[in-house]
């Protein structure tokens, strides 16, 4: 655990690719390899399974710290973090451990079937044997909550320097349904097959905005000169869902979103159309809800997301389908280095064959020839629910993360308005102690009401001078939670609107973020909630 | 008609009364009673100014020709009746508590202070009294010092590294007080210590008040890269991400900070190293210190003022809530800690001062006044 936690330490200490991939490698040299792969796990979103209700965690340590319950929220709200906190609040250690990470986490994991005594008298003993740095990283493992300032890809680009194999087969390596009790180092690094591990999806390939900023519009011309010719391009329009790999092999079918969760079970309308499918198919493709034969809005699909069971009137309210755009693996070969076009013909022959074309759908192609016709297609994506466009070169090959280059997206410009920010809250981690989580509202005749909440979109500069108002300006404060004086302006922008019976303001917004802070305009002249239901068209 | 009390806050500073004097007033007033030369305490435009011998000269080079009357800790001065005198803060060098009494009713005002003692400033004495005014920086309990010893410890092995390395070091500290406090503690077998020059004009300025400090060599634009990088520079907040400062690239810097306690603030710092190290008490040393003066009650002025007013009154202190202008409120991560928060601007000060002292805009126009 020392070397776990001083992992975190060092790479706090720098802001530098170079170095944080050395002290990568210092660490991944200087413990056994189970401790990498635990390391692996947690640096790739395979949190342990939590053991102690985080209640009970926050309660024992507001015991120990001999500190009253409100004084440890108030902290908690300085510090931004709950395993950071409870590291500063308890008592100096007692005395020092010496086990591995591995050693903690299979303690951890054994807590399942102990009485809740046992489990308080474990952890303070523990919390007593570890130095505050080490309590931090022992508190993350211990309320799953496991968020590191360094990417998977600097993670695997260490590993890749260490082991001499390439950074692409590594983070494929990485990817799908292994937990380090079952996945040895020895076998990350040896040669695999494909039947290793059936289940496991190929690393997203993922596009790049072809407008650095929503508020900076590309021209046809400046997109000529980014992108070239027109005819070696292919544009489809880029649907507002969840992105999916679907897979096919040894007669079992696997789903998963792109955030590495295994959906399978989630979305029982795909199962017969990948039932179908020949073995050793993978597809990538967006999960939409439908209806009478076009998408739904994307708070469609999320309403039912939240469900934790599916009944029946869900299903045929939002019955899901997939709009494929590509074919990753074909008769059991990994088809990725192949060119798009011709993927999208195997792609194409797959869907052809289905008996459920409304269920397996193709993302259909968008004829143009210029640029500039093709930004005035771009103008009709609201009404196709769509966000914008794909531009993908035809000789692509399908790639791994995010990369420059063949995939491109052109999203629409998002709506507007000028709203006033009532309310303002405590930001976390690299925000903690600021106040740089906003509501804003609009003007419902002479009152104010709330449609939106926001976090991004200010720069260091700008958040430090809200802030600073903030704290001069509260009106009233509830529990984190503060009134502002109604005074500062800011455009905010959304992707989508829609009816929302659950909000105050009758509206949910998609993407909410703050474009610009509008100093020039008084709260007077924000917009109303006409405006807003305006944009609902209706 | 209840008694006046001997000292209210007033829109202008901490005022006495019956003795017809300010404590740190932020507005300009007859007779100004300092408790340290940080700007946030001590403003220009007062006629006279009482403080101590050592802040002498740091108040002549910071605030030009006035009117300054110093004494020694624990010295009496009458006015009007009304008995004052300082002891130390052990907050900087020539920072003091005021201790105010009449008719047998003690007043203290702390100002700055920390209860460590840090080697170079008169260290912390508490002082019993009636009421105590107290600032609260870091008022949370979050927020717990380390010995200084090991902070160093820290501090020159980082040093030693960089030097291996042919990296630059550049440790950044406010310049009164942070930065004589790590010139005392840095281990000058490793290298030799070079200034800036708002750093090295303070350093000046102390030593013509006889404090002994540690050699230093001021930059400038003669000074030898290559030579700087095997020693360490003393920088203010002010310089860092400058061209002044980039121009001794490649280099380590580490930013000396009470705030460098909590990951989110030190992440966003963006310093190579964080050192916890401040001149303000942490949680227990605040505590500690309002319960040593015995006071039957306790106002607090800057920092976690709200929490921590309200856990003194849990444990059974009579506590009190008051705003003032000094330090930044809790807006503490607005600007680099202890940089001072308002400047009252000087005809010909020069740029260096003017880049020292960075004027605080209110970000809505509004007054500043209309908070208090």
């Amino acid at each position: 655990m020392k070397a776990f936690a001083q992992l975190f330490l060092s790479l706090d200490e720098t802001n530098k690719t170079n170095e944080k991939v050395k002290i990568l490698k210092d660490y991944f040299n200087s413990v056994p390899d189970t401790d990498k792969m635990h390391m692996l796990a947690l640096f790739s979103g395979r949190k342990p399974k939590r053991q102690i209700n985080s209640t009970l965690v926050r309660n024992w340590a507001i015991e120990a710290s001999n500190i009253p319950a409100w004084l440890f929220e108030e902290s908690y709200h300085v510090v931004g973090d709950l395993a950071e906190t409870m590291a500063l609040l308890l008592p100096q250690n007692r005395g020092n451990s010496h086990k591995t990470l591995t050693e903690w986490i299979a303690e951890i994991n054994a807590l399942g079937d102990k009485t809740e005594e046992e489990k308080k008298l474990w952890l303070l003993d523990s919390w007593a044997m570890l130095d505050s740095s080490e309590r931090f990283v022992f508190n993350k493992l211990l309320t799953g909550s496991f968020r590191v300032g360094v990417s998977q890809s600097l993670v695997v680009k260490a590993l890749a320097d260490l082991t001499g194999i390439e950074a692409p087969a590594l983070t494929h390596r990485i990817m799908g349904n292994w937990m380090p009790d079952t996945y040895s180092f020895a076998q990350l690094v040896q040669e695999q097959s494909a039947s290793d591990d059936i289940s496991r999806p190929y690393p997203f390939f993922l596009a790049y905005p072809i407008q650095e900023t929503s508020e900076k519009q590309k021209s046809a011309d400046e997109l000529k000169a980014a992108l070239g010719d027109e005819k070696e391009w292919q544009a489809e329009w880029k649907w507002d869902g969840i992105r999916a790999q679907l897979i096919k092999r040894g007669g079992e079918i696997f789903i998963w979103s792109r955030g590495e969760d295994l959906a399978t079970d989630k979305f029982p309308e795909l199962h017969p159309f990948l039932n179908a499918l020949p073995d050793g198919t993978v597809l990538d493709g967006e999960l939409l809800s439908f209806q009478n034969g076009l998408p739904m809005p994307f708070n469609v699909l999320q309403t039912r997301l939240g469900r934790k069971n599916l009944n029946k009137k869900i299903l045929e309210e939002s019955p899901v389908a997939v709009i494929a755009y590509d074919c990753l693996e074909y008769n059991g070969e990994d088809i990725r280095s192949k060119q798009q076009t011709e993927r999208r013909v195997i792609l194409e022959a797959l869907q052809a064959a289905t008996p459920y074309p409304e269920i397996f759908r193709l993302s259909a192609l968008i004829p143009f020839n210029t640029w500039n016709e093709l930004g005035k297609i771009r103008e009709q994506s609201r009404a196709m629910i769509a966000e914008g466009i794909m531009l993908k070169r035809k000789n692509a090959a399908y790639q791994v993360g995010r990369k420059r280059g063949d995939w491109w997206k052109w999203k629409i410009d998002p709506l507007s308005v000028d709203a006033v920010m009532i309310y303002a809250q405590k930001g976390h981690g690299r925000r903690a102690d600021l106040y740089t989580d906003y509501t804003f509202a609009v003007w419902d005749g002479d009152k104010l009401v709330p449609f939106a909440k926001a976090y991004s979109g200010l720069t260091d500069a700008e958040i430090n001078k809200v802030d600073y108002f903030i704290k001069r300006n509260t009106l009233e404060k509830f529990g984190p939670v503060r009134t502002v004086k109604p005074e500062l302006v800011f455009e905010i922008g959304f992707e989508g609107i829609n009816k929302s019976s659950r909000h105050k303001s009758g509206i949910a917004l998609r993407f909410p973020r703050i474009l610009r802070w509008r100093h020039d305009k008084p709260k007077e002249e924000a917009d109303t909630i006409e405006s807003l239901r305006a944009l609902l068209g209706e | 008609m209840p008694k006046k009390p001997l000292l209210e806050f007033t829109d202008k500073g901490i005022y006495c009364s019956m003795g017809k004097f300010y404590i740190d007033p932020w507005k300009p007033v007859d007779d100004a009673v300092i408790t340290h030369a940080h700007a946030d305490h001590a403003y220009l435009g007062h006629k006279h100014y009482l403080a101590h011998h050592h802040s002498r000269e740091v108040l002549l080079y910071r605030l030009g020709e006035i009117q300054l009357q110093t004494v020694a800790y624990g010295e009496r001065v009458m006015k009007n009746g009304v008995e004052i005198s300082l002891f130390p803060a052990g907050h900087v060098i020539g920072s003091a508590q005021i201790r105010v009494e009449y008719q047998g009713e003690v007043w203290v005002v702390s100002g700055d202070y920390k209860v460590e003692d840090d080697g170079i400033s008169a260290p912390f004495e508490p002082v019993k009294c009636n009421h105590f005014i107290s600032e609260c920086t870091f008022g949370m309990p979050v927020y717990q010092w380390k010995p200084q010893a090991d902070i160093f410890s820290d501090v020159n092995s980082w040093w030693r590294s960089n030097v291996e390395h042919n990296l630059a070091t550049i440790i950044v500290g406010y310049s009164l007080g942070k930065a004589q406090r790590i010139l005392q503690n840095l281990d000058l077998s490793i290298g030799k210590v070079y200034t800036h020059g708002v750093i090295e004009n303070t350093n000046e300025a102390l030593r013509r008040n006889g404090i002994m400090l540690n050699p230093t060599n001021r930059i400038t634009a003669e000074s030898s890269k290559e030579e700087v990088r095997k020693g360490i520079v003393l920088a203010p907040p002010s310089s860092v991400g400058t061209p002044w400062m980039r121009k001794f690239g490649p280099y380590s810097f580490g930013y000396c900070s009470g705030w460098m306690a909590i990951r989110g603030a030190k992440r966003r710092r963006a310093a190579d190293r964080g050192f916890v190290l401040s001149d303000h008490a942490d949680w227990d040393g605040l505590v500690s210190a309002i319960d040593a003066t015995g006071c039957e009650s306790v106002y607090l002025t800057h920092g976690y003022t709200a929490t921590f007013t309200r856990y003194l009154n849990e444990i059974g202190f009579d506590a009190h809530e008051v705003h003032t202008l000094y330090g930044d409120d809790e807006g503490v991560n607005s600007v680099p800690e202890e940089e001072p928060a308002v400047i009252a601007t000087q005809p010909g000060m020069d740029a260096e001062n003017l880049e020292h002292f960075p004027k605080k805009v209110s970000p809505t126009g509004g007054d500043l006044d209309g908070a208090l």
